[in-house]
């Protein structure tokens, strides 16, 4: 994105509106239980949130927010944090991914798949927003000079 | 007759994008506009899935305590849902990396023209 | 030669118009794939989703019952399928953009 002009009234409007997207991002994550939502949506709505500064502001702004370094190991995080967790309920006894084996005490086999589902939505949440975040910084990469 | 329009008219719709997207993919010359048939085709797909998931009088597919989830006609069929929403998450990865292959491309051949780019090869 | 092209392409939809005449109705509750017990006896998953997620899992929400927990393997898959995609546009345009380095 090489910016021809600089606009401040673009910059304020997405700065504005950037942490809300990234709440609602995460709202749509935890609350995906109850209500339309989960992973795949959430993690969309929070790289959403991460490319409105990128495109507005520029590289120099941007860089303040997220690193473009930093998604890769994002991306490993969510991946390992599924795997981990199959990984863990089958050391635990039972098959991949059954969460019903996951060693949380005091939980029945229900509320224990009820957490390991929620803990992959927030896996699944990372991977796809580093995803699409290292899709735009590669796409642009050397003719960013905003 | 207008029974018959009504269960089958998005299928009609459906076809017609899809002949839309196999239109750009086939007969257009420019590797972008090819790549968005592609893109065009997918959504095709997408909405083909989500239309046979319907059932008339249904709600959607979340519980709700006051209708009883034994009777299978009142809710829709979430199997076709899940299926198609990791199918476009995964459809905006491949078309960054269709866009990524086509800026490499661009980067050697200086051109996106498919003749050109079939001269420039030979 | 266009025209050619063009009328085959519309012979094409035409074809497909025609074959989805025997498709079953949209939004009819009697269709086989809505249907608690398929014609060879087995339980129709679609249904069997419906009946037991909340059951099984204590979440309301059916569609993140089916991709968390009935079909949590297919969506690992689907994200080591776009964690490859990330990493191929890494790899790609890097290594082209050496290269055009080294000619210049």
């Amino acid at each position: 994105m090489r910016s021809k002009f600089d606009s401040p009234i673009v910059l304020l409007g997405s700065r504005l509106l950037a942490p809300y997207i990234m709440l609602f991002g995460w709202y749509v994550i935890i609350h995906g239980h109850y209500s339309p939502g989960g992973g795949f949506q959430g993690g969309a709505l929070l790289a959403a949130s991460v490319l409105l500064i990128r495109i507005s502001g520029g590289r120099v702004i941007s860089r303040l927010q997220i690193q473009e370094f930093a998604t890769t190991p994002l991306a490993i995080v969510g991946v390992v944090l599924y795997f981990g967790t199959g990984l863990v309920a089958m050391i635990m006894g039972g098959n991949f991914l059954d969460y019903a084996y996951l060693p949380i005490p005091g939980m029945e086999a229900d509320w224990l798949r009820y957490t390991g589902m929620l803990i992959i939505e927030v896996g699944i949440g990372l991977a796809v927003m580093a995803i699409l975040i290292m899709i735009y910084d590669n796409m642009v990469k050397g003719e960013d000079h905003a | 007759m207008l029974e018959f329009f009504i269960g089958h008219y998005a299928y009609w719709l459906v076809i017609i994008l899809l002949c839309v997207g196999i239109y750009g993919i086939l007969f257009k010359k420019n590797l972008i506009k090819k790549t968005i048939g592609l893109a065009v085709l997918q959504i095709s797909v997408v909405i083909y899935w989500v239309a046979i998931a319907s059932k008339e009088g249904a709600t959607v597919t979340t519980l709700d305590p006051n209708i009883p989830v034994d009777q299978v006609a009142n809710y829709l069929n979430p199997l076709t849902h899940t299926l198609m929403l990791t199918a476009i998450v995964v459809g905006v990865a491949t078309l960054g990396v269709a866009f990524t292959l086509l800026m490499a491309i661009y980067n050697r051949y200086e051109t996106l023209d498919e003749q050109e780019l079939l001269d420039k090869i030979q | 030669m266009k025209a050619l092209k063009i009328s085959i392409l519309v012979l094409f939809a035409a074809v497909l118009i025609y074959a989805s005449a025997d498709l079953p109705m949209r939004g009819d509750p009697d269709n086989l794939m809505h249907a608690e017990e398929s014609i060879t006896g087995t339980t129709v998953k679609g249904s069997y989703f419906i009946q037991n997620a909340y059951r099984d899992a204590r979440t309301p929400n059916m569609v993140t019952v089916v991709l968390g927990d009935y079909r949590s393997i297919d969506t690992f898959g689907e994200q080591v399928v776009i964690y490859t995609a990330g990493l191929i546009t890494l790899l790609v345009l890097r290594v082209t953009r050496n290269r055009r380095n080294d000619e210049e």
